[in-house]
């Protein structure tokens, strides 16, 4: 039992950063239809802002955190207008080999700027504690990744549910056409959706960076992937769907390596994605609807 | 009169084959190719293979399949089981490739082509990786390290063999009623439907057979390379063959075959950039869907016709 | 026996009915409307029929057949075809191919043989050309037939779509407000090209039409649909008087 509490602790930091990252997914496909490739990839750059700020600025890690957001919402921004936009009116599949384009290329420009190796996080920025509550043994960093995330994750809801922003949001992923008649900018509120998706993912990466101590320029796709199963598990365009599915995928993947084999972690991921696929694709929170003829 | 020209066409094929394969005989038993030149040709050869099957998926049936590479890894496998450790000749490692790879591809097709779009792309993804982790995780086929010194089987007979037969079955296939039937589906899958067209299994028969092209493709790379690993087979891969067809064109074997050609140049110029090589692929993708969706050929095919109109508009 | 008989039809979209107990029948040769006001349920029941959508409840007898739960393109091999609301060709194919892929589920040789090129290849493919072309000509659309389905007039669309569905070589033609988009001048002609299509072809028709004039000069008999109910049933004399008729249409032309 307490093996079990033991290791659903450790799933709940893992979940948060990739619920993190799915609500970017979740809130890009909600409101244009499009699956951001890049966004584990963003995700990416996110996590080598926070780096750099720490080793080359020696900022704390909250610094480095609020960095990596800012130049990713920038770079969101920027990715949407150039390599998107001009996509609106085209296929869904142009759009998503688009995206794939977009992910290769942050991941090689990468590579090419800072070299293909991995790079140690520095650990004075967050000297790992251990505190025993309850026979439980809970890292300072774990706490530290889920405070954070569930923070951001209270604030992301404020914006959605309370400003006049999030409401135009919500207005343009319900009907694009009838929120231009009622004054609202599609294209502005698709760019504050992925300044903030993007801005949520940077926060993410530099979390990936505390959690797994290293970053490199391929260490967004794995965990992109998983994000966006979680957040096709809870609905894809669904906002808490996104956050109860990345919690689901990080706890079922801690009980994998927990209990199971660790080398079928990746796999179980896509197993749960096939599933749901197949079973019901509109996720856990989605309703189905059927093709208009 | 159209009976006639059908025999001209076939001869002049015939004659352009088979002066293409003695030529390169040729060079090869001469010594004039060097092995730089001959690992060109063969990765050349592969690409096509790879990038034929997979435009009949992504381009004709308009099914947009990101786990190519899956279907490459169990053909490389399966040949290889066959072959070096059972002691098979080559042709009874080509075709266990084939039919491995073709029965992996209705296992993953039956259930996933049903999902349209965006969600078929990304479920043929993860079963793409899923035979990679599945690979990774047998240790009859030494998991992760992969297989090591096998031997080398694929001549350039072999190789052009395979390229023509896949090419030739795809054209084939395409220029039919059956071909129809799987273009109509990518135009419109329901009014296609409602015409009598049993979609579903147009898209698993489209679906298996690039699947088991792909398959023979990975058996012949296995035995000109000497290694194989579950890691060469990843996603990144399957998005190599993605970039050939979208360079091509979404619906054109010609284009494919060019864009194969192309791709297999650029990486050979670039192989001491890597990374330059993957941002320019990046770039391709970019660029030809934001200003070229259709590709370079779009739906048209280059055809010998095509080269008979340039040369009398040149007289 | 009815060609087609449609008992206890029940269809709702998340909690919404589009169609309620919907009953119907119509004999073999026969030229039938199903009419209302805007968001009816026509083209649901429409869908319902060729198994676009499955039914909640109820049977769709078909030649002694229930179409319920069978795949749309097996209750095309039935003898059921249709065309659109908004045209659905299959815009980047040829207007032949457009035909030929309606004959299709006859398709006279094997894979093995399109694989082979056997002469059975060549013979099969003449005949499917020819098959096509036949249709092509009765509509006088042989000379576009290498033409883009997308680059037809409007008018010569609608009409591909209708040689389309005919080259399914159906016994039941479904035809889904045939004359949308189109000026009294086209829909007088469409009048006559669809009186043509039964004469020529032996074939029973249902249509669903706005345009009443249409409907009430070339059917023998009519169904109003109303909130997905059938409110009235009867030749187009009977249906102009009527006064539920009238009340669901109030607002709307009946002439």
């Amino acid at each position: 039992m307490l093996e079990l509490t033991q290791q659903i602790v450790n799933g709940l930091s893992l979940g948060a950063i990739y619920a993190l990252i799915a609500l970017g997914y979740t809130m890009v496909y909600g409101i244009i239809k499009l699956i951001n490739f890049a966004h584990g990839d963003i995700m990416m750059v996110g996590a080598f802002v926070g780096y750099f700020s720490l080793t080359l600025f020696g900022t704390n890690i909250i610094i480095a955190m609020l960095a990596a957001m800012l130049t990713c919402a920038v770079f969101g921004v920027l990715i949407e207008k150039i390599a998107y936009r001009p996509l609106r009116n085209s296929t869904r599949i142009a759009a998503l080999i688009t995206a794939i384009g977009v992910s290769l290329f942050l991941e090689y420009v990468t590579i090419f700027l800072i070299g293909p190796s991995q790079k140690v996080f520095p650990d004075s920025a967050f000297p790992v504690k251990a505190y025993d509550i309850a026979g439980l043994s809970i890292l300072n960093k774990d706490l530290f990744v889920f405070i954070s995330a569930v923070v951001l994750m209270l604030i992301l809801q404020y914006i959605i549910k309370w400003t006049k922003t999030g409401k135009a949001m919500r207005a343009v992923s319900l009907d694009q056409e009838a929120a231009v008649l009622m004054g609202i900018s599609v294209d502005k509120t698709i760019s504050i959706t992925f300044a903030i998706g993007s801005a949520l993912a940077a926060a993410a990466g530099v979390m990936v960076g505390v959690y797994y101590n290293t970053v490199n320029p391929l260490m967004g796709i794995i965990p992109g992937l998983k994000a966006f199963v979680a957040a096709v598990l809870g609905g894809i365009g669904i906002i808490p769907g996104a956050m109860v599915g990345g919690f689901v995928m990080g706890l079922l993947e801690t009980m994998v390596s927990g209990y199971g084999n660790s080398l079928y972690r990746d796999a179980v991921a896509f197993g749960v994605l096939i599933l749901i696929l197949l079973i019901k694709p509109s996720g856990i929170f989605g309703k189905d609807t059927g093709e208009k003829v | 009169m159209q009976k006639n020209n059908k025999w001209i066409k076939f001869a002049t094929e015939v004659i352009i084959l088979t002066v293409l394969f003695s030529l390169v005989q040729y060079l090869i038993t001469a010594g004039l190719l060097n092995q730089y030149y001959q690992i060109n040709l063969t990765s050349m050869c592969i690409n096509i293979i790879l990038a034929v099957s997979l435009s009949l998926i992504n381009g004709f049936t308009g099914q947009l399949s990101l786990g190519h590479a899956g279907f490459m890894a169990v053909g490389a496998y399966m040949s290889v089981i066959v072959t070096n450790m059972w002691d098979y000749p080559f042709i009874a490692g080509l075709l266990a490739a084939c039919a491995a790879a073709g029965l992996a591809g209705f296992i993953i097709g039956v259930p996933t082509l049903r999902l349209k779009g965006d969600y078929l792309a990304i479920a043929t993804l993860a079963f793409g990786e899923i035979i990679r982790v599945t690979l990774q995780n047998i240790d009859y086929v030494n998991g992760p390290a992969g297989i090591l010194g096998i031997t080398k089987l694929t001549t350039w007979p072999w190789l052009f063999g395979a390229t023509v037969l896949t090419i030739l079955v795809v054209v084939n296939l395409i220029n039919s009623s059956y071909g129809r039937a799987i273009i109509s589906i990518r135009e419109d899958e329901i009014a296609s439907e409602l015409m009598g067209i049993n979609t579903t299994k147009y898209k698993v028969l489209a679906f298996v057979i690039g699947a088991m092209f792909a398959g023979l493709a990975g058996a012949m790379y296995a035995h000109y390379f000497y290694i194989i690993k579950p890691e060469t087979f990843n996603f990144l891969k399957s998005f190599d063959i993605l970039v050939m067809v979208v360079l091509g064109g979404l619906g054109s074997t010609t284009g494919a075959i060019i864009a194969a050609i192309f791709i297999t140049a650029l990486t050979a110029a670039l192989q001491a950039f890597p990374a330059i090589r993957m941002i320019l692929y990046a770039l391709i993708l970019i660029v030809v869907m934001i200003y070229r969706p259709q590709g370079l050929m779009g739906n048209k095919e280059l055809s010998l016709k095509t080269f008979g109109r340039i040369w009398s508009g040149r007289k | 026996m009815s060609l087609m008989k449609i008992s206890n039809l029940y269809k709702s979209f998340g909690g919404l009915s589009a169609v309620l107990d919907f009953n119907f029948h119509m004999e073999q040769d026969e030229l039938v409307g199903l009419i209302g006001p805007n968001g009816a349920g026509k083209t649901t029941v429409f869908n319902l029929i060729t198994g676009v959508y499955k039914p909640d409840q109820g049977s769709i007898i078909f030649k002694g057949r229930d179409l319920v739960g069978l795949a749309p393109y097996t209750i095309c091999a039935q003898g059921v075809a249709r065309t659109f609301q908004n045209i659905r060709l299959f815009n980047d194919l040829t207007v032949l191919d457009n035909v030929k892929i309606a004959v299709h589920k006859d398709v006279p040789y094997g894979l093995m043989s399109a694989i082979l090129r056997t002469p059975h290849f060549f013979k099969g493919e003449d005949q499917i050309e020819q098959q096509a072309m036949k249709y092509l000509e009765i509509f006088k659309l042989d000379k576009k037939k290498d033409e883009l389905a997308k680059n037809l007039p409007y008018g010569e669309q609608r009409r591909l779509e209708i040689v389309r569905a005919l080259a399914t070589s159906p016994q039941l033609l479904i035809l889904d407000e045939p004359a949308a988009g189109m000026n009294p001048q086209e829909t007088q002609e469409l009048m006559e090209l669809i009186r043509l299509i039964r004469d020529k072809f032996n074939l029973t028709i249902l249509l669903i039409e706005h345009d009443m004039s249409l409907v009430m000069g070339v059917c023998e008999r009519l169904y109003v649909l109303d909130y997905g109910q059938i409110i009235a049933e009867g030749t187009p004399q009977e249906i102009r008087s009527n006064k539920r008729v009238i009340e669901a249409y109030l607002g709307e032309e009946v002439e």
